[in-house]
This record gives structure tokens, sequence and C-alpha cells, in this order.
């Protein structure tokens, strides 16, 4: 049996979604920015997967930039809003636990001279109001905080944070990555000047993502070129990717309230199983402000990747923290953030569900589980 | 950067020997400690300054545990010199390859090893002074003697 329970890091693409990327390589292939009948139908198609986005989140379709994906989304958003408005001010506020591209996107805006600051969450890997109060003042730009983390899958008042960074006059972004479709996303409600996404968490495909950024706000872009999304993020519009994010999205949204039924039952069950027939066992953050498909666990005394390549072999497939921890083997900054005893941020195990697991494949993990614990617990030094 | 473990990494990850504890070894060493991510701790019997057995305990990834498993293969049987002198880049060599930043779990394994030698040694020097133990108190009372006479 193989299961993949590694949905977090990325999805499977929906077959649907598959169906309906394929016309627009072979035959819908010509260049939405070129004039002739053939363009213009790939520039009509292109503004109503705006308009679905725009849809899904109640934002507005002129807002939408499609990006490479997330990574790109974040570094324009953070760079392009910061050196644009340098006249209101220097400082720019994120969380400590924001995804790697906004952490090193901030890091490189310190290096440019700006006043760069980080929420810490509290234990329970919530970033408090009070703890943003702390920090703002009237000379922010910019204030960052993911919706949904992506590692341990806390979900953060966006809304009431949003509302104290504007009560500076400051702008508010948040990654939601990871948000979709657990959070129904409204940038009206929540208060947005700024969003992003990516389409293949969501059963989408690799590749594409976007920034939903207010026209009014000025904008800095990182790349220049032929102009296209109104001179705010060069490059060729990748049709097929764009057609499959909108698809993708309003799919998720679509199929919200069944996918997260489902999705929640099988999480709670392996969690209750887990809880029950393995010793030592400790969920990191708080496990009800937390999205439906995520389950990240304290393994006392064994090691992480070792739990991983165990499970692996055996056919299952989970992660340490995030996919991107596994290549610098560094702990993850996140546990280390909200206050993981220093022992044990090496035994950490993220599961992420998904749309395609099912009840038969959480009971083959839990089998597999407690085989790789008590392995690896039968030869540990630890106590 | 990809962590591609080869075929023989995650066989010795799978089924490592010379996994458990040795009773009353002959000498014992801890290296690394959990928060760096990885621990080894390693048990030896000496025989006529021969490793006649040797046993790891681990808190580690799948090539901490695969290092550990070639060493203690390659080195039982050895003579403690030869044993000492045993390269980490044949641990290497023997698992077809590491990758670049799991380098460090062959090196670790060897100085593990090396300071379980040197605490059998230790033990061996501590036995020795313990048969003279008599002969060399006599000594250190006299030497004690002549020093405060100097003081005076």
């Amino acid at each position: 049996m193989k299961v993949y329970l590694d949905n977090a890091a990325t999805t499977r693409l929906d077959p649907r979604v598959m169906a309906r990327i394929k016309p627009y390589f072979s035959e819908h292939y010509a260049n939405a920015s070129s004039i002739h009948a053939l363009g213009q139908e790939a520039f009509s198609a292109l503004k109503k997967a705006k308009k679905i986005v725009a849809k899904n989140i109640n934002g507005a379709a002129d807002n939408v930039i499609f990006t490479s994906g997330a990574t790109e989304a974040n570094n324009l958003i953070i760079k392009g809003i910061a050196r644009a408005n340098r006249e209101r001010g220097s400082k720019i506020i994120v969380s400590a636990i924001e995804h790697p591209c906004i952490l090193e996107s901030a890091r490189e805006l310190a290096q440019e001279g700006f006043n760069v600051k980080f929420i810490a969450p509290d234990k329970f890997g919530l970033i408090k109001p009070a703890a943003l109060k702390r920090l703002i003042d009237k000379k922010t730009i910019l204030v960052s905080v993911m919706a949904v983390n992506n590692e341990i899958g806390t979900i953060q008042d966006i809304a009431a944070l949003a509302k104290i960074a504007h009560q500076y006059g400051a702008h508010f972004h948040t990654d939601a990555v990871q948000a979709v479709p657990y959070l129904k996303l409204d940038v009206k409600k929540m208060g947005l000047d700024a969003l992003s996404l990516s389409a293949h968490k969501f059963y989408g495909p690799k590749g594409v993502g976007l920034a939903y950024l207010d026209r009014n706000i000025k904008l800095k872009p990182l790349l220049v070129g032929g102009g296209q999304e109104d001179g705010r993020r060069a490059g060729t519009y990748n049709l097929p990717g764009i057609i499959g994010l909108a698809y993708a999205l309003d799919l998720a949204y679509k199929e919200r309230k069944a996918y997260l039924q489902k999705v929640r039952a099988l999480r709670d069950h392996l969690w209750r199983r887990v809880k029950k027939e393995i010793p030592r066992v400790k969920v990191n953050g708080s496990l009800s402000v937390r999205v439906a498909a995520n389950l990240n666990l304290m393994f006392h005394s064994v090691e992480g990747e070792a739990i991983l390549l165990d499970l692996s072999s055996q056919g299952v497939y989970v992660s340490t923290g995030s996919a991107c921890s596994a290549s610098d083997l560094k702990a993850s900054y996140v546990l280390k953030a909200i206050g993981l005893d220093k022992n044990n941020l090496n035994s950490n195990i993220r599961f992420s569900l998904g749309r395609f697991n099912t009840r038969a494949e959480i009971a083959y993990t839990v089998d597999c589980l407690k085989k790789s614990i008590a392995r690896l617990r039968s030869f540990t030094p630890i106590k | 950067m990809a962590l591609n473990y080869s075929k023989k990494t995650l066989h010795n990850f799978r089924y490592p020997k010379n996994i458990g504890r040795l009773t009353r070894p002959d000498g014992y060493a801890q290296i690394g400690n959990p928060i760096c991510g990885d621990q080894l701790d390693f048990f030896l019997k000496v025989e006529k300054r021969r490793i006649k057995d040797v046993k790891f305990l681990s808190f580690g990834c799948a090539s901490n545990i695969a290092t550990a498993s070639v060493l203690t293969e390659k080195i039982k049987g050895l003579s403690l010199a030869a044993a000492k002198k045993y390269p980490w880049q044949k641990i290497v060599a023997e698992l077809g390859g590491l990758p670049q930043q799991k380098i460090h779990c062959s090196i670790m394994a060897i100085q593990g090893l090396r300071r379980a030698i040197a605490d059998y040694e230790a033990r061996e020097g501590e036995k020795k002074v313990a048969g003279r133990g008599k002969k060399k108190k006599a000594m250190a009372k006299r030497k004690a003697k002549l020093k405060t006479g100097r003081k005076k």
C-alpha cells in the first residue's frame, strides 16, 4: 500500500483539472498578449480566470496578478510594497513563523535598510493581536501574517490582525497558501490588501500561483519586460496553469463542506489511534485552532528523519516539519518559536492529509507507525 | 539539495548490525546529543587488545544508524590500534557514498568509537594504577614530604 500524507508539501493534480488544462496546450495555445483573434480568445480565458479567482475570495478581478507560484507572489508583495512605499516609513512586520520565502524577503529588506520586526507566536503557535500592537507604529508600511502555518497548521485571526495594521495606516498581507479550502477567504471581510495563493496546494498544477493586490497600493515589480499584468509582473501568461489554478480553486470551494468533513474525520481518527496506541507522543501547536488536514506530532526519544524514512520504506510518505527543512537539516524554526523543548526539536513528524486518502490508508499508517516507533525506540540511548 | 541515500545505506538503516547494548562493557562512550539531532552510544568488549564485541545505540537519522552499523561490522576483531585508525572515508565508500550534508555522520561514528577505545584504555590504566596502588601511595607520601620540606 502507498499512502501519501504530505499534502501540505504538494497535492496530486485533480484529474478534472488536468482535463480542463489540456486544450490550453494544444488548441488554445496562443499568447494572451497577441492582438489576433486566437490571442484575444486566450486573453478572454485569462480574464475569466481572474473573475473566478475574484469570486472565490470576494475580491476584484483587476487585483489578481498571476505568478509562478507563492514564492514569487510573496517576494513580489513583500519587497514590491516595501520598496515602492518608502516615503511612508521603513518598518515591515512579519510573523516569526512565516514560510522562508517571506522571512528571506524580509531579511533582504533589512539589508536594504528597512526596519524589520518579527512577531513571536505563543506556545500554541498563534500570533496574538496584542503582540502585533507592541511592534507596530505609524511608520509601518506592511504587516504580513500567514493565514495557516505550513508546519503545524495553526490558524491565525487574520481579521483582527489586519484591523490593527489599518489603525496604524499599514498595509496588510496574508500568505494563504495553506488555507484553501480550510478557511473561507474573503478579502473584504478579512480586511486584506494583499494575499498569495499557490495552485498545487489545492489539487491544481505546479508552477502557478497568484498575488492578489489592491490596485491602489504602489508596487515595485520584481520582473520587468513585456509589461504583462499592467506592468506589475512581466512574462508570458502561463495560460494552462492559470486555467488550472482558477478551476482548482473553484472546485475546492464548491466541494469544501464534504472535503472538510472527510479530511477532518480521517485526521481525528489518526490522532485518536496514535494517542491510544503509541506512548509518549504530543501534538505540536494548538490542536483545536488548526486546519483539518494537519497533524504535527512529537515522538519522544526518536529522531524525525529516521521515522520518516522508516515509514517511507513501508510506503507511507510524511515529512519532518516542512519539505524545505528536509534538505537543510536544520531543526524547525517554527517549533523552536513555539517553545518546544530543545531536546525534542528533532523528533517531529508532519502528517498532512488530503482528498485522496482513505480510512484503510490511515489504519495502515498507524500500523506502520507503531512498528517504526517501536523499532527506533528499541535502540535509542535517550531516556 | 536532495537527500538521496544509497540502497546500501537504506538497507543498513532498516536492518542495522550490532545494534543494542552490552552489559558490563570494557569500554563505553557517548557522542552527540538530541539537540544537535544525533547521538551514538558505543559499547566495547576487548580481549588481548582486540575488539571482541561491539554494539551501539542510536538517536539519529538513517545515515547515523547506517554508518555506525557498517563501522561496527568492519572493526569487530580488529586490534585496538587498527580500529583507532579506521578512516571515515572507508565507511562512506562502503555505503556507496553519502549525501554531502550527511558526511559528518561517518566522522561522528569514528569519533565515538575512538572515544570508547580511549575509555577502555583509561580503565586499563586505572586498573594498573590500582594494582600498584600501595607502591604509589608510598611514593606520593615521600614526594609530599620532600615538597613540604623544601617549603620550610
